[in-house]
């Protein structure tokens, strides 16, 4: 089990690093803060650490992952679209 | 109901891998980071159907909370300020993961083993490193704290020792896991551990750091999927790890040092003995003086009037002075009476990657006219004028002339092969890197002193 996440990761970080190399630096801003959001996935992690039906201080701790996993994924994405919607070609800005 | 959680974990990873290859043209970027945003909204919606998950007043609770936050920071934040909003994010990234982490502690105690101890504790380890070292960057970025490095004698060492020690912790938890009160320190010296490595970098550096405190997060997110063995938290925390470490390295590339340097190598230490060095010569008598040829913005809107091409380099200093719009309507100016105008970016102009090109695609710049050095030097040759506002060490020539230079190496924008460069500066100051600007001593350099917004409404008043 360990070794096919092993795998993945090896793998992933391979598939990351050749996706990236391909981003012009006219994007990486949005790239960095749009990279920020997606890390913002440890929200899978905090909802099954809150979620157990418990009260104790393994919920309360998943309870404050939540909530700092949904500020970096929401506040990312959000970030993100509103940059990359300034970036806008020269034709667009004739006709406005 | 396992194998759609599954499913739907793949549709996620694949939605991330392609927002991310979406993101290597403008415009499929904004179509490439809605397909990530689905695919992280279906994670999240499947992990609610995850059997172990009974509960949902926490969950629910959570979300609306950290998104209103969210949403709050990304309407309100300024474009000038998103390297802080990126440090920001980037902390609340790894704290979570580091919950994520403790939580899984409290929970498997006392029956936690060795190996779930190894990934929790790397989970934590990381997750905090790259809260506290982000808001570390957070306060040198904000200027709630000096962005000065700082520094004491043997730091590299006490900061490598700090590093095993925290390594230490984690190898004895992986042997006697469920020891609360260790678990404590390895959180306590992580803590530390963030904070003493992000002290010793200058504001100049901070490009770097937060690249790489983003490829933390990344990291840490990947490692509490270690922890839950849970495949999209390792893919997707791969792909940003990565990221961040690419970032890294061009903004290496792009300042000519190894990333060791960057990190160990406290910049300001080279900073001394450089002013020391600058201030000497000048009070030699009978030696030639280098005369700074200064003008006024008028002077400089009659050169405009018959310029052909003129290219704007735009620094930190126009962030600064919140230039940008300025910097736009003189361009639009130009471009009336017939001008073209181009905008060269430096690498490691601005705060963080790309930090420039975002302030002006705000103030409408088309991005066609947004072009990186590499395809732009050859460019200045047959350019008129190079308008160089708030930007110092990317055009100093002395980076290539100069062996001894602290900046000896660094590629350069060749603002100086222009026929006439103007240079819009509050002072002789010299820059970040406390080096003297040869570029501003040149006889066909201009400097136009004063604050940078109000000397591009008075050249483009002076044009009307």
């Amino acid at each position: 089990m360990s070794i096919v996440s092993i795998t993945l990761f090896v793998l992933a970080s391979f598939l990351g690093y050749e996706l990236i190399s391909r981003v012009p630096p006219l994007l990486h801003t949005p790239l960095m803060s749009g990279a920020n959001a997606i890390s913002g996935i440890t929200l899978v992690g905090a909802v099954l650490a809150s979620g157990s039906g418990a009260t104790n201080l393994s919920t309360i701790l998943g309870f404050l992952a939540v909530i700092f996993a949904t500020i970096n994924a929401v506040g990312g994405f959000m970030v993100t679209s509103r940059m990359l919607n300034m970036f806008k070609p020269k034709e667009s800005e004739e006709k406005s | 109901m396992t194998h759609f959680i599954e499913v739907a974990y793949l549709l996620a990873a694949a939605s991330f891998i392609l927002g991310l290859k979406f993101l290597s043209s403008p415009k499929t970027a904004t179509k490439g980071m809605a397909i990530s945003q689905g695919g992280m909204v279906l994670a999240v919606v499947a992990t609610l159907l995850h059997h172990d998950v009974i509960d949902y007043k926490f969950i629910l609770g959570g979300i609306v909370v950290g998104a209103a936050i969210g949403a709050l920071m990304a309407t309100k934040i300024e474009m000038t300020d998103m390297p802080q909003m990126v440090a920001l994010l980037n902390g609340f990234g790894g704290l979570s993961s580091a919950l994520v982490g403790a939580s899984a502690f409290y929970q498997l105690t006392p029956n936690i083993d060795g190996f779930s101890m190894s990934t929790i504790g790397i989970t934590v380890l990381i997750g905090t490193v790259t809260l506290t070292g982000s808001a570390i960057a957070f306060l040198k970025l904000q200027g709630l704290m000096s962005g000065a490095p700082i520094v004491f004698p043997a730091q590299n060492i006490v900061n490598l020792l700090v590093f095993f020690v925290s390594l230490g912790i984690v190898a004895y938890l992986v042997i006697a896991p469920a020891n609360l009160m260790i678990f404590l320190v390895l959180v306590g010296v992580a803590f530390f551990l963030g904070i003493m490595v992000v002290i010793p970098i200058g504001g100049a550096d901070m490009p770097v750091v937060i690249s790489l405190l983003n490829s933390y997060s990344g990291i840490a997110a990947a490692a509490s999927g270690f922890i839950l063995s849970n495949n999209v938290l390792i893919i997707s925390g791969a792909l940003v790890g990565s990221a961040g470490i690419i970032l890294s390295q061009l903004m290496c590339k792009a300042m000519n040092r190894s990333l060791s340097n960057v990190l160990f190598g406290a910049f300001g230490q080279v900073e001394a003995p450089t002013e020391a060095a600058v201030a000497a010569p000048a009070p030699v008598e009978g030696q030639e003086v280098p005369k700074v040829i200064s003008g006024t913005p008028e002077e400089a809107a009659l050169i405009f009037k018959k310029a052909k091409s003129v290219i704007i380099v735009p620094g930190y200093g126009m962030a600064v002075a919140q230039a940008q719009h300025a910097v736009k309507d003189l361009a639009t100016i130009l471009e009336k009476q017939g001008t073209t105008v181009q905008y060269a970016v430096h690498p490691v102009a601005g705060r963080m990657p790309g930090h420039m090109n975002v302030l002006l695609a705000e103030a409408n710049v088309p991005y066609e006219q947004l072009i990186d050095m590499d395809d732009i030097n050859d460019d200045f040759e047959d350019t008129d004028i190079s308008l160089v506002i708030g930007a110092n060490d990317v055009v100093n020539p002395g980076a290539e002339t100069d062996p001894n230079s602290p900046i000896a190496g660094m590629p350069i924008l060749w603002a100086y092969k222009s026929t006439q460069v103007m240079v819009l500066k509050r002072s002789m100051r010299p820059g970040f890197a406390g080096i003297d600007n040869e570029l501003f001593i040149r006889p066909n350099t201009m400097m136009i002193f004063g604050d940078a917004k109000g000397t591009i409404l008075k050249i483009s008043d002076a044009l009307k």
